[in-house]
């Protein structure tokens, strides 16, 4: 589990196996090289034309040393933060000067020097570091945001008082069951009230599913009828804490309580290839849609798998039919054991 | 011996307020008379129950808690009602402001008996009290036929005429005459929120999803425009002064 202080967000090197990181690298390299050439040529289309010859020879070096950081992301991210920026430094100019090295020795009519192409790779990745220190500064406080509001959309004041409501029914009648409901119920809230910005193993936020429906089902009985398919889910694949729960109690709040007859919830989540898959399936209710405040938990959820997983993450919601549905698929990556 | 009648969606509730009753029996006798699991069910079986007070939760599937009481203010002799939430600060407030008796889960016995003793001493709230404390519309009128209520979706109605003491509700099966007045109707389906109703004339609203189209009336010497209602022989003529406002509203439908 990563642990996050309290006050402070520590500076961490970019996460280079990351598509949105990916990403971001390869254009802001290539915007770099366009204004570049459009400086040294102000006639646009023979700045275009000396873009393409840059790119010729830049494309490739890039893809080289993205390769290399996605490789060495683990040895880097075991370094501090400076130790790092400077190992990152460094591996990018050495490449950059292997790589004219071995260009020169191909192609002639290369760009000039060999210490001008290292020192541009290396100012190049020294400003990409910088800007992605900002940008994760810049997300701080949203990531403390998402946390506060993760508990205030999940700590629902209805479902907390009709739980109360309904453990003080059984006191009477089933004390055992009484005592387990208020135990589930507190480690639900224990949960709850934890640090959202903290990544869980999913065979944990499955526990707190079924703790959930648990006290659920005493507040519903027959009404509330739930179909779990967890044979194929992954138990050791880490997730942002309270992604699942949120859904599930939305999926009963909006699908089954507004309804007369007994309502079908189903739990899907499995494991395809890198890919964790989790679909959770409600019945559509339609005049229920009027009621405000459905989409909050919805993008609470989406914005919290945003910061963690940035574009490779997905969720969905829809309407089919009858039915209500909502997909997420996030990368899998299992747990250190 | 009061009589009780509770209704609510989850069956623990139910029973918590069964065994409370029991706690105060000492104090206040009361019998519990019938109990519901949605708002329908209580419709259908309070009335004949001879129940005083009525114990209702306000958020249950079919029919909410507020609205089935104010079908219930229909009745002859109506009960007593005291709402019950877990938490729904709008409602609460407007309980406050409109004088109504609540209370919260989960319910604490002292507070029940008091209820129930201001409830029995009390006169039951009326329609309008109720009305001012709903934040929505009703999904049904209500008729009241001997003892029972009959509820018409709002949604089938095609029309509301006003006729002297009654207000005339058309759907496509047959008539109904409810007791209430056409400017409440309208203050409560024709506001921008709900839109279902448009008046056509001093003594007409129409439902906008029947409309089908207009026409003007024969024999008329000036322009006069009456409403197509979808399936109906009857034509409504617009009155030559909501004409405009209703054509502009048709419009931007």
């Amino acid at each position: 589990m990563v642990s996050i202080r309290q006050n402070a967000y520590p500076d961490l090197l970019p996460d280079f196996r990351n598509l949105g990181v990916v990403a971001r690298v390869l254009l802001a390299v290539n915007a770099a090289a366009l204004a570049g050439a459009l400086y040294a040529m102000p006639e646009l289309p023979r700045a275009l034309e000396g873009f393409v010859r840059a790119a010729a020879f830049l494309e490739p070096l890039l893809l080289v040393e993205l390769v290399a950081l996605f490789v060495l992301s683990p040895q880097l991210a075991r370094l501090s933060y400076a130790g790092g920026c400077a190992a990152v430094v460094a591996l990018v100019s050495l490449l950059a000067g292997l790589y004219h090295a071995g260009a020169s020795q191909v192609v002639p009519e290369l760009p000039p020097s060999l210490v001008r192409s290292v020192v541009l790779a290396a100012l190049v990745a020294a400003s990409l570091l910088a800007y992605f220190r900002l940008y994760t500064k810049a997300f701080s406080p949203a990531l403390a945001e998402a946390r506060l509001q993760a508990l205030q959309a999940r700590i629902r004041p209805h479902f907390l008082f009709n739980s109360l409501n309904a453990v003080l029914a059984l006191i009477r009648r089933d004390p055992k069951r009484a005592e387990r409901s208020l135990e589930d119920l507190a480690d639900l809230f224990r949960t709850l009230m934890s640090d959202a910005r903290q990544f869980v193993r999913l065979a944990d936020e499955i526990a707190l599913l079924e703790r959930y429906a648990e006290i659920e089902q005493l507040r519903l009985g027959e009404r509330l009828r739930i179909t779990w398919e967890l044979d194929a889910a992954p138990p050791d694949a880490m997730l942002p804490a309270l992604v699942l729960q949120p859904l599930l109690e939305n999926a009963i709040y909006h699908g089954v309580e507004p309804g007369t007859a007994a309502g079908d919830v189903l739990v899907r989540i499995e494991r395809r290839g890198e890919r964790v898959h989790a679909a959770i399936e409600n019945p559509y209710i339609e005049a229920e849609q009027r009621r405000a405040g459905n989409r909050m938990a919805l993008d609470n959820v989406r914005e919290r798998l945003a910061l963690f997983f940035d574009a490779e993450a997905r969720l969905e919601a829809r309407a089919v039919g009858s039915r209500f549905r909502i997909d997420i698929e996030m990368p899998y990556r299992a747990a250190k054991a | 011996m009061m009589r009780i009648f509770i209704a609510d969606d989850e069956e623990p509730a139910r029973e918590r307020l069964k065994a409370l009753l029991g706690d105060i029996a000492a104090e206040l006798a009361t019998s519990v008379v019938g109990e519901a699991k949605n708002g329908l069910e209580a419709l259908e079986a309070l009335p004949a129950s001879g129940a005083e007070v009525v114990l209702l939760d306000i958020q249950m599937p079919g029919l909410g808690g507020l609205e089935l009481a104010r079908h219930l203010a229909g009745l002859e002799r109506p009960p007593a009602v005291v709402f019950v939430t877990a938490h729904d600060r709008h409602a609460v407030e407007a309980f406050e402001l409109n004088a109504l008796d609540y209370l919260l889960k989960p319910v604490r016995a002292e507070r029940l008996a008091a209820a129930l003793r201001k409830a029995a001493s009390a006169a039951p709230a009326g329609r309008e009290q109720l009305a001012a404390a709903a934040q929505a519309p009703r999904e049904y009128l209500s008729v009241v036929e001997r003892s029972r209520i009959v509820l018409v979706p709002v949604r089938d109605i095609l029309f509301l005429r006003a006729e002297q003491k009654y207000v005339t509700v058309r759907t496509r099966e047959r008539e109904h005459l409810v007791e209430e007045s056409l400017v409440a109707l309208e203050k409560e389906f024709c506001e921008p929120a709900a839109a279902l109703f448009v008046r056509i004339h001093r003594n007409c609203l129409v439902a906008r999803g029947a409309i089908r189209g207009f026409e003007r009336a024969p024999g008329a010497d000036e322009a006069h425009w009456q409403v197509v209602i979808d399936g109906l022989a009857e034509r409504l003529p617009v009155s030559r002064r909501q004409w405009p406002a209703v054509r502009e509203q048709i419009a931007s439908k």
